[in-house]
């Protein structure tokens, strides 16, 4: 299969950015969204921009920065907004588990960084997603200390509960929901986080301030508010549901009662 | 130099050695605890419960990890499972049989007294994650589910559906956050180690590169603590991720660690098979898939030739015609036998020509009878995620058709040499999780690797670098302008000015891939002296050809993944001539390691305890200089040793 590939440019955090297309040929169908680029990256490096890239003379990048790393699902590192859509046109697969199998031979694939003023450009489609790590740093946890806990069979979790807790803990904090989101709010994140413990017995202690330290945080580091248009659960490569953001809305108005 | 090779096991009896030793182990206050700095370098399931549990008890600490979070770290991808001796079941387990299927797993290659005390902290463990808030799969009563996996006859694992490395590594990194908010962790992401600097023949430091500015940095410190994972991506195609690599470990080797058992390396049975020349990366299959899933290939020629044109499918197959091929060599576990085991019969039977898919390197594992007996609803909540996994890579759906699966390089045995106390030898420098060697023998048991990383990392590593702790809270915080951090710093410089002056016109992938080729055909799962020697033949012909024609793009200062990899791969060249070393060096077939010259005629594994039961521990001795070997015998106080029997 062969595409032109739009892809945005950006040298780093501080220069403007641009879309550079190129194009890839040979590619197998069975091979992944960032194979592929590994394709193109092996490309660059072996000819230069010139013969591949579409607008002759543009500037001279080297090979495209990404992040990725576990290349199964479940890391999170691995990002793109593929055209015009959080991990590409595949529902509930982040972008390495994106088969090129889905897109038409021949297309033009545009390529761009998430877009959010609180995830800024490292490089390329690299972006710094530092604020989800000081977002779960103001509450995301359960106070106890390493050797303190009782026999774990002396907390009985209903089967359904356990599940439910599963569905949201299993976020893997790519940042999909925030690119995704016309007021880049990280909501269904945070959500993720707080009805996940929120629903177990251990959780509860904390769920209130929990609730009120990630939320301020939040809102402290630049993301927008919720104004429940659910683009984000649409875009979740983990299927994390809306439902969640209800609870996390529930933990945070009982937490303000409580004041 | 032997001497070095102290493995300080506590005496006693064996149920006794770790109460023992804690007794001994001298204490800190908590006001020195403050003074004493420790650097954990990696965030995996080791690294963050080691630092976080190291901030809780007051020590001043600098984690860092290559990667934009600590949660990204490859621990996360584990899917299957963590053991632990709990006996929910009421199966008769207990802490000693999980030490006794842990020693016979791993071939009778691993030490006693670590693994007792692995299997002693096990519970501990699923207790902690539990007040952590991890969503383990339930009973309806409410109760901890288990399931098992390879190799035991026990129901021991418990499990968070096919995410359960991701719940662990959520809960070590809550609990890490929890100390980076108060102030204990400082965290540095997107920074790698290049290397370990050493002063007075103690580990006090660390030369890192911040990988968004480039710029190299040093940190101090009182003690260092390596938890960086395995090597497998040596081999190019592997399960592990992509920036998994094997260089913090190498540099600490490079600085008078001993590396022990590199040729120990697991080949995990039940990966997605290789699709085409494009792939970078292989998907595994959770072991947890053998409890209800069976391994069969055709026994019919015929059906072979067209199930590979696609002619028929696998489900259109009678059963008289499948060969179980697991349940029939061994009947005892049938499909559940160890991992080197399965993966070694899906070799053979590829070998001799019943392999399926195109590449006739593929075997079936089926679910037919799994969906029949359980219904699809239980089948999808155990392996939901798997199969939708699987279908997204591979366009099939297990619902309708068997997976096609094949081994895979997953993990690596082998690792830095620990004494007990998991201290190196160098003195403060430790290696905990996959980075060391020390609790997996020749074969790792399924969903074992969890349970060591947090083992190590939340019960064992906090309270015996104490004893070394203990003696150096006088000590000033550690001066990062000495001259063995110029030293150390220069020559990472050079490493990488040597690298862009290469100039030549291959990329770093092309010549990793090779690497891999020669790795997987020469250092794979059937070795043999001649193929091994040509092997460290062709790394050796290889890393030179790289030193003349790799391309390594862009400058030091900015964000270069051309130039991580290409430091990466120098390494992986170094790590796998030493792992045909060690392989050519152990005539024998243990565990993972399979030498054609020693097999019984049945084909089975033929171990040679006699002149191989230690631990192979090489020392550095300079750049093109042939590495020491040092041997660490193994003694077996406790276990009977015989031939590790799956049959009956």
């Amino acid at each position: 299969m062969d595409f032109n590939l739009k892809i945005w440019r950006q040298k780093n955090a501080h220069e403007k950015g641009e879309f550079v297309t190129y194009k890839v040929s040979g590619i197998e169908e069975d091979a992944s969204f960032l194979e592929m680029l590994d394709i193109l990256n092996e490309d660059l490096v072996r000819r230069g921009e010139d013969p591949i890239a579409v607008d002759k003379g543009c500037q001279s990048y080297g090979p495209v920065s990404f992040d990725h790393d576990c290349r199964e699902g479940i890391c999170g590192a691995c990002s793109l907004y593929i055209d015009g859509r959080a991990h590409g046109p595949d529902d509930q697969v982040t972008t390495c588990q994106l088969f090129m199998r889905h897109f038409k031979d021949g297309a033009t694939i545009t390529v761009e960084p998430w877009r959010s003023a609180a995830f800024p450009v490292i490089k390329d489609l690299v972006v710094d997603r530092s604020a989800f790590d000081k977002i779960l740093q103001a509450g995301g946890f359960i106070s106890v200390r390493t050797g303190s806990a009782q026999d774990a069979n002396n907390l009985l979790i209903p089967h359904d509960q356990a599940e439910k807790s599963m569905d949201a803990a299993a976020c893997v904090g790519c940042g999909a929901c925030v690119a995704t989101c016309k007021n880049g709010s990280a909501m269904l994140f945070v959500a993720a986080r707080v009805s996940s413990l929120a629903l177990l017995p251990q959780g509860r202690p904390e769920a209130a301030n929990r609730a009120r330290a990630m939320v301020a945080k939040m809102d402290e580091l630049g993301f927008g508010n919720c104004t429940n248009t659910r683009a984000c659960e649409m875009e979740c490569p983990k299927g994390i549901s809306v439902e969640h953001i209800a609870r996390l809305n529930r933990e945070f108005l009982a937490a303000k009662f409580s004041e | 130099m032997a001497d070095k090779l102290i493995s300080k096991i506590p005496d006693g009896p064996l149920a006794e050695k770790w109460t023992k030793r804690k007794s001994e182990i001298r204490l800190v206050s908590p006001n020195n605890k403050r003074k004493l700095e420790v650097i954990v370098v990696g965030t995996g399931l080791g690294g963050a419960s080691a630092a976080a549990t190291l901030g809780e008890l007051g020590y001043n600490v600098k984690v860092f990890c290559i990667s934009d979070s600590p949660r990204r770290a490859h621990s996360i991808a584990a899917q299957g499972g963590i053991n632990a001796a709990k006996n929910y079941q009421n199966d008769n387990d207990s802490v000693y049989r999980l030490f006794y299927d842990t020693i016979k797993g791993g071939d009778y290659r691993a030490r006693e007294a670590n693994v007792y005390r692995l299997a002693e902290v096990s519970a501990a463990i699923i207790d902690q994650c539990v007040a952590q808030g991890i969503p383990f799969a339930r009973e309806y009563g409410g109760y901890l589910a288990n399931r098992s996996f390879g190799g035991v006859q026990v129901s021991r694992t418990f499990y968070a559906r096919g995410q359960t490395g991701q719940q662990l590594l959520l809960g070590a990194y809550a609990a890490l956050n929890r100390q980076i908010a108060a102030g204990t962790v400082a965290s540095y992401p997107r920074h790698e180690m290049l290397d370990l600097v050493v002063i007075n023949g103690e580990a006090k430091g660390i030369i890192a590169r911040n990988l968004v500015t480039g710029k190299l940095e040093r940190f101090g410190a009182h003690a260092v603590v390596i938890a960086t994972g395995g090597y497998g991506r040596t081999y190019f195609l592997s399960t592990n991720a992509m920036n998994s690599n094997g260089s913090a470990a190498w540099q600490c080797y490079k600085k008078g660690a001993y590396f022990a058992n590199p040729c120990f390396a697991q080949i995990h049975p039940t990966c997605i098979p290789v699709h085409g020349t494009q792939q970078c990366k292989l998907t595994l299959m959770s072991e947890s898939l053998r409890n209800d899933g069976r391994v069969w290939v055709p026994k019919k020629d015929e059906d072979v030739q067209q199930l590979r044109k696609g002619l028929k499918k696998p489900s259109q197959i009678p059963e008289e015609d499948r060969d179980y091929y697991l349940e029939r060599r061994y009947p005892a576990f049938g499909n559940l036998v160890p991992r080197d085991v399965a993966s070694r019969a899906a070799y053979v039977a590829c070998k001799e020509g019943k392999g399926v898919n195109e590449t006739g390197l593929a075997v079936f594992l089926d679910f037919k009878d799994a969906i029949q007996r359980l219904g699809h609803k239980k089948v999808e909540e155990r392996y939901g995620n798997l199969f939708q996994m699987y279908e997204k890579i591979t366009a099939s759906s297990p619902w309708e058709e068997p997976m096609m699966i094949y081994p895979a390089i997953h993990y690596t045995m082998g690792g830095i040499w620990v004494d007990y106390d998991l201290q190196t030898t160098v003195p403060g420098l430790y290696a905990i999780g996959e980075a060391n060697f020390s609790d997996h023998g020749g074969n790792r048991l399924g969903a074992s690797a969890l349970m060591q990383g947090l083992a190590d990392g939340y019960f064992i590593l906090p309270v015996t670098i104490g004893d070394y702790l203990s003696h150096k809270f006088d000590e000033p915080k550690t001066d990062t302008s000495a001259p063995e951090f110029d030293a150390a710093e220069k020559a990472v410089q050079e490493r990488i000015d040597k690298l862009f002056a290469v100039k030549g016109t291959e990329p770093v992938d092309a010549i990793h891939k090779r690497l891999g080729q020669i790795m997987w055909d020469h250092v794979g799962m059937a070795r043999n002296a001649e193929k091994l020697k040509e092997g460290i033949k062709m790394i050796q012909e290889l890393r030179e050809e790289f030193w003349k024609t790799v391309k390594v793009t862009g400058s030091q200062y900015e964000f270069n993944q051309e130039l991580e990899k290409a430091l990466r791969l120098v390494d992986f060249f170094d790590i796998g001539e030493l792992m045909a070393k060690d392989a050519l060096n152990r005539n024998e077939s243990c565990g993972g390691h399979f030498r054609e010259e020693s097999q019984t005629p049945e084909g089975e594994a033929k171990r040679d305890d006699e002149n191989y039961m230690y631990v192979a521990a090489w020392e550095y001795k300079g750049e093109g200089k042939e590495p020491e070997l040092h041997k660490e015998p193994l003694v077996y106080e406790n276990i009977h040793v015989a031939t590790r029997n799956y049959k009956d």
